[in-house]
């Protein structure tokens, strides 16, 4: 039996701590717009601060909740070991790791693996989604608070080539998109306990595509366009209906958002509607998901070019082409994007040159199919096997 | 603070802390963490009572162990996460009871999962003990397990072909088939086994249902005929002809030449396409026993067995593996029925020609269950 002192120093450890400008808490960061609201930027030049290995593989990018990296992999001859790990953001050491076991089909494209969408946080609590469907809320001391296994709940949900949207969390509600051919659904999910606060029909057709979060709307991205919903309720806010991509998502900023849409659509939701601001049919983004710096947005096509263009009328304004190809999106602090390839080269990009610059390149040595993550200067980037922080030097 | 006062978050922790949990006892915990159920429910009655579980002591962990005994694939994972922190715990300062992990092991009243869980525990703390228990895995309940021993056998084979001693690699390989029950080390056990001459009967290996009955082509536009119940749902008559689409429908005898059964509709019905086929067999079974029916399928595809709808499933063309659906079943004494309804969809790339399905009868482990009368 613990005693009384050492319960109380446990709670008190255990209290949940106020997330800050430094945290990555979602796929591709606040609201995922892969843009870092960290005043703190990695800068130009980037140096391995650690790196460690993994227990699986995984294309999830990681979280960084405080001084926390929280990170997923899957392992085992199927992919049905689940693992959920807790790295510190200081010096790498594992803090904890938790591992389960996939409920769901864990069947996919020998390319991806169960560990594809990247887990979202609160601040408080880390949910952690996988391909199977498998759904854990840990907090972040990596005490279990509730488990879902959506295809025990809903048996035909599930895609055979694996499924990869990450969760948003906004307020007291983890949205969860499982579209695919068959039971194609989204859930609204009560922070607290598990449970469905909602859960609505999606169209029956595969998707990879990631939501952003638009003025507290969360944005559904499927092949039939961009559908904004209430979290708390499901209800939908408005709806673009022009059709969308089902692998590379949408940019987001406070002035409207950029639908991978017959080339790059970018719109304005308000009043129950949504308002086309322009359309480029040139812009066409490969699989990396497009992001807004300042007045210009940044696509990479299926050529491994990127393409900066004018947020105002979709107008290109440079192409660099880059060493590709590319599976993971590139991110963004100040004026730098960092992206990495398939062939794991890292790559720096100054927006700010001229005609786009590649600034730095560093050789990770490994295949890397996943978006890195920015937080206190440094950039956090993993592989099937490893790790790493870079950190600005 | 986010939201909640100091106060009042200690308040909540305390009020929620192992001391006040302690009064219901481990067995309690085991007992709300096995009642979760679908949909989130019992999630907050889990939440504390994983607490409790979690921070059992290590001579407590075959306790949580067998909690996993039929526990539904939630309730296992709530159990499973709160021994990986009681095995961590133990592990770190050197206290896991290898032996009671060993003989729980050994117990296969337990269950696969719970079994495997104690030898990777066991592997992990010490890796000697979990070697020396290795050979006696080979025909274990748990595929997973499995796996150890047929993994040594591999490699004992090789050294002996290494080593120049050709006879003795065959026997370790074949005593590794034997074992063998997932499909990676079963092809590789085969080819090994090949490569030296040797002769391997895979679809007797694994099962898999060879002779057939097929009918077609009914009409799926738009991917409708999914849920039209064509005549074969309605009764199987291997004599009788339908208006089909666009021509007539008839049955036809098909015995699969591939050594994974596949069941090709193309062959017998040319490359059509927005069509639905069924195929239709029987399986003699020696008793009445429980069973699972195991389906690679990457059409539109439902299964009966004895007139009873298993499962069904509308994907088409997003891939297809060996075991990618297994349906639990129970076979009957003397004649059973498996119809299966495979439907072809509009798609015209090359990679949506296929039209066909594999189909095994097996036990939970995966070892075939062979008919006692052939076709």
């Amino acid at each position: 039996m613990k005693s009384i002192l050492s319960v109380l120093l446990g709670a008190v450890a255990s209290l949940p701590v106020a997330s800050s400008a430094a945290d990555w808490l979602q796929f591709r960061g606040p609201n995922a717009s892969a843009v870092s609201a960290d005043d703190v930027s990695p800068g130009p030049k980037l140096a391995t601060a650690w790196s460690v290995d993994l227990p699986g593989r995984g294309l999830s990018s990681p979280i960084i909740v405080g001084d926390k990296v929280f990170l997923t992999a899957s392992s085992g001859p199927e992919q049905e070991t689940l693992h959920v790990l807790c790295f510190s953001a200081k010096d790498g050491s594992k803090l904890w790791e938790r591992t389960l076991s996939a409920t769901g089909r864990t069947m996919s494209h020998k390319k991806t693996c169960v560990a594809a969408p990247t887990p979202c946080s609160d601040g408080e609590l880390v949910y952690a989604l996988y391909s199977s469907n498998d759904l854990f809320a840990f907090d972040l001391n990596g005490n279990l608070r509730w488990l879902r296994g959506l295809t025990f709940d809903y048996a035909n949900a599930s895609n055979s080539l694996g499924m990869a949207s990450s969760p948003v969390v906004v307020g007291k509600t983890v949205v969860v998109q499982s579209e695919n051919d068959s039971e194609s659904i989204a859930l609204g999910i009560d922070t607290a306990t598990g449970k469905n606060r909602w859960k609505m029909d999606r169209p029956k057709a595969a998707n990879w595509t990631s939501a952003v979060v638009w003025k507290g709307a969360v944005a559904l991205q499927s092949k039939t366009g961009l559908t904004g919903i209430d979290p708390m309720t499901g209800k939908v806010k408005w709806d673009y209906q022009d059709g969308a991509a089902t692998i590379t998502s949408s940019a987001v900023t406070p002035d409207g958002i950029y639908i991978p849409s017959n080339g790059l659509t970018a719109i304005l939701p308000e009043n129950q509607s949504t308002s086309q601001l322009w359309r480029a049919e040139g812009l066409k983004p490969g699989t990396p998901s497009p992001l807004v710096i300042g007045d210009a947005i940044y696509v990479v096509n299926g050529a491994g070019v990127m393409v900066k263009a004018s947020i105002k009328d979709g107008e290109e304004q440079w192409k660099l082409r880059m060493k590709g190809p590319f599976s993971g999106s590139g991110v963004a602090s100040g004026q730098f994007i960092y992206i990495a390839n398939e062939r794991g080269q890292f790559q720096v990009i100054d927006t700010t040159a001229e005609e786009g610059e590649v600034v730095q390149m560093i050789e990770l040595d490994d295949t890397i199919l996943a978006t890195p993550a920015i937080s206190g200067g440094a950039v956090f980037i993993r592989s099937d096997a490893k790790l790493w922080k870079l950190a600005g030097e | 603070m986010k939201s909640l006062s100091f106060f009042r978050s200690l308040l909540c922790l305390v009020a929620l802390s192992p001391v006040t949990l302690a009064f219901g006892g481990l067995p309690e915990a085991l007992d709300t963490l096995r009642s979760v159920g679908p949909e989130g429910q019992g999630n907050e009655a889990a939440s504390t009572a994983w607490n409790e579980a979690a921070a059992a002591k290590p001579e407590e962990l075959v306790t949580i162990l067998a909690g996993m005994d039929g526990a539904n694939p939630i309730a296992e994972n709530w159990l499973r996460a709160a021994a990986g922190v009681v095995a961590d715990k133990a592990i770190s300062e050197k206290a896991l009871r290898v032996p009671a992990l060993k003989d729980f092991l050994m117990d296969t009243s337990h269950d696969a999962a719970s079994r495997t869980l104690a030898f990777d525990l066991i592997q992990r703390a010490d890796a000697d003990v979990a070697s020396s228990i290795t050979p006696s895995l080979l025909q274990d309940p748990s595929a997973a397990l499995r796996r150890h021993p047929v993994g040594r056998l591999i490699e004992e084979g090789k050294a002996k072909l290494e080593a120049g001693d050709k006879a003795l690699a065959i026997a370790a390989w074949r005593k590794g088939l034997e074992g063998a029950r997932d499909q990676d080390q079963i092809d590789e056990l085969a080819q090994k086994l090949r490569d030296q001459g040797e002769e391997v009967d895979l679809p007797t290996h694994f099962g898999f249902l060879m002779d057939w009955h097929l009918i077609a082509p009914f009409d799926n536009a738009d991917r409708g005929g999914f849920d039209v119940a064509y005549p074969p749902e309605e009764k199987v008559d291997l004599n009788a002809t339908y208006d089909g689409k666009g021509q007539e429908a008839k049955w036809v005898s098909f015995k699969s030449e591939d050594e994974y059964g596949m069941v090709d509709f193309n062959k017998p019905f040319d490359m059509l396409k927005n069509v639905v086929g069924y195929a239709y067999t029987e399986f003699d079974s020696s008793e009445e026993r429980p069973a699972e029916i195991r389906l690679g399928c990457k059409n539109g595809w439902k299964v009966w067995l004895n007139g009873e709808l298993l499962f069904q499933r509308d994907e088409y063309h997003r891939g297809m593996k060996l075991d990618q659906y297994k349906l639990p079943c129970q076979l009957k004494k003397g004649k059973n029925t498996v119809l299966v309804k495979c439907c072809q969809n509009e798609q015209t790339e090359t990679w949506t020609v296929e039209w066909q399905f594999q189909l095994r009868i097996c036990d939970a482990t995966g070892t075939a269950i062979l008919a006692s009368k052939q076709p």
